[in-house]
């Protein structure tokens, strides 16, 4: 146990101190901050609300995700199997395992510090009005799992193949599912031709179903076990792709 | 410390490495040798458990590369065909992380990490980005990886590909250092390597063995090797043919006769003979040797496809 958690430690670190050595954090730090902002106040009409909540600001949070999230995760192994650094990294003594979950979790820390980052929008709505903040706070942690859904979704699509751009368009076509299913629109014109109860359980695995209770200020255990059970499957299919590129 | 059994790898329906069975002690320096794409690098790949085998057993130091990965893992260190190693980081930074991927952190890892970087002589570059550094420098960084846990065993691909003549005799060096006291596998396809640092070499084409021995065994297999080599004004073929140690006489050049013998234990007599046939005629010697037989020509026709032979 205490082997697996130094491994952990010593690839989260190395990964996560990857991102910031490059560009890559700073740019994708702020036009994530940039485009949250955009969609809250000029899209949202966070103002014309006259709420202090941060509804405006979390609901746009699927969408933005989409493509912010695989644009971090869409190198974690596609770059390893390119430069033949994954040869190196499964040759020491680490767990297939260890390796696939410290680099999910670093990149799910990184996420975590860009969402972390928009706090300023807190101060403004607390000062601004009396918001519910352990709504605010629902709606954080609803967010940084919804992140954490599409980024093992894009470690698995990054594990397939050594080309960051295929593995960067596979895990937003997977991630448009995973909204599409429980999006309003679709759901609606689905029930036209569809039986309501076949409706309801495609919708059950959209992100945005289970999206949804968080941003209400309710942590229900079935979402979060939602999420969970997309992060844990998302890492499972990894494990099968990097044991089978492995074996030929 | 290594001992392959019945190894096999298939890639559907290729057959990359074919009932392999060798073995490597400590103290002992194993040139891998064969053509491109005889299965040396994926050999290597199943030794330090990267890849799974499709038949065969490894072990090393008794510890099972399938079933006891981690056990095993921790006795290897391995460089990689390419000599990988993450671009973005620095070179203290990198050997720092593999340090503590093996287990090795405060005074431990410093430690082990100045010793590589001496043994490596990385000192000049020990801040520097990986990404900003010459081949040759990448490439001691990664050889220095895998001595980080000065390791029982060390498996090393191409160690010296893409080096210049220098560093290559520095890196053989330190093969032929390192095999005093660990079991060393190194694949090449420079045969004087084999001569430089190897105790033993396993030459392999088409995922077998088709030849393994010290370099001098390699190299008796030479026809060359026994051969006397005369140069000499007035030398008559037909006499030194005649002489009972002679297999054959041929003509080098047309300037020297080369006399192979029957038997290549016995090159010393034939050379005896040699001497006494021509202080007897009275011929004129500007040259005579022994010729020790080459490595490549024994790599040539035990590798090449039949078709090229003939």
């Amino acid at each position: 146990m205490n082997h697996s958690v130094a491994t952990i430690k010593a690839i989260a670190k190395r990964e996560l101190s990857s991102y910031f050595t490059s560009p890559v954090a700073y740019v994708f730090l702020v036009i994530f901050l940039l485009l949250a902002g955009f969609f809250t106040f000029t899209v949202g009409n966070f103002f014309e609300r006259g709420e202090a909540s941060l509804s405006a600001f979390f609901a746009w949070h699927p969408w933005i995700y989409l493509v912010l999230v695989p644009a971090v995760g869409m190198r974690v192994w596609s770059e390893e199997r390119r430069s033949g650094t994954m040869e190196l990294l499964l040759t020491m003594p680490v767990n297939a395992w260890e390796a696939i979950l410290a680099k999910f979790l670093a990149s799910w820390a990184f996420l975590a510090i860009a969402l972390a980052l928009t706090f300023p929008i807190v101060i403004t709505v607390n000062v601004l009005g009396t918001p519910d903040n352990g709504m605010i706070f629902a709606g954080y942690l609803g967010s940084l799992f919804l992140a954490g859904a599409y980024l093992a979704i894009t470690c698995m699509t990054s594990a397939m193949t050594r080309n960051q751009v295929v593995s960067f368009i596979l895990s937003v076509v997977l991630c448009l599912f995973l909204i599409l299913a429980g999006f309003n629109p679709v759901t609606d014109m689905m029930t036209r031709w569809a039986n309501p109860a076949l409706v309801e359980i495609v919708a059950a695995f959209s992100v945005v179903t289970h999206f949804d209770g968080f941003q209400k200020g309710v942590i229900d255990t079935r979402d979060l076990f939602f999420f969970l059970s997309v992060i844990g499957f998302a890492l499972f299919a990894t494990s099968v792709i990097i044991r089978n590129h492995r074996a030929g | 410390m290594i001992r392959i059994e019945h190894l096999t790898k298939s890639f559907g329906l290729k057959k990359a490495v074919d009932d392999l069975s060798f073995s490597v002690e400590r103290g002992e320096v194993l040139g891998f040798l064969g053509p491109n794409g005889a299965g040396k690098s994926t050999t290597m790949r199943m030794i330090t458990g990267f890849l799974p085998p499709s038949g065969g057993k490894i072990t090393i130091g008794g510890h099972d590369v399938v079933e006891d990965a981690l056990a095993a893992k921790r006795l290897i260190g391995y460089l990689p065909e390419n000599a990988a190693s993450y671009p973005d980081m620095s070179v203290e930074g990198f050997l720092g992380f593999t340090a503590e991927l093996r287990g090795l952190n405060g005074a431990a890892k410093k430690k082990a990490v100045h010793r590589v970087v001496d043994l490596c002589f990385l000192g000049s570059v020990l801040h520097q980005q990986i990404d900003t550094l010459s081949k040759g420098y990448k490439h001691r960084t990664c050889l220095a990886q895998s001595l980080i846990h000065d390791p029982d065993v060390l498996i090393m691909d191409e160690p010296t590909d893409g080096l210049d003549p220098n560093q290559k005799h520095e890196v053989r060096n330190l093969i032929r250092e390192m095999g005093k006291t660990k079991a060393v596998i190194f694949s090449t396809h420079i045969l004087e390597e084999v001569d430089a640092a190897c105790t033993r070499a396993i030459i392999i084409d088409r995922g077998r063995i088709v030849a393994n021995g010290t370099p001098e065994e390699l190299r008796n297999m030479s026809d060359l090797a026994g051969a006397v080599t005369l140069s000499a004004q007035g030398a008559d073929q037909a006499k030194l043919a005649a002489l009972p140690e002679a297999a054959r006489v041929e003509s080098v050049n047309g300037a020297a006769l080369r006399i192979y013998p029957k038997d290549k234990a016995a090159s010393v007599a034939l050379a005896r003979s040699v001497m006494e046939l021509v202080g007897r005629e009275g011929w004129k010697v500007e040259a005579l040797r022994t010729e020790e037989g080459h490595l490549d020509e024994v790599f040539r026709r035990i590798t090449l496809p039949d078709t090229v032979k003939k």
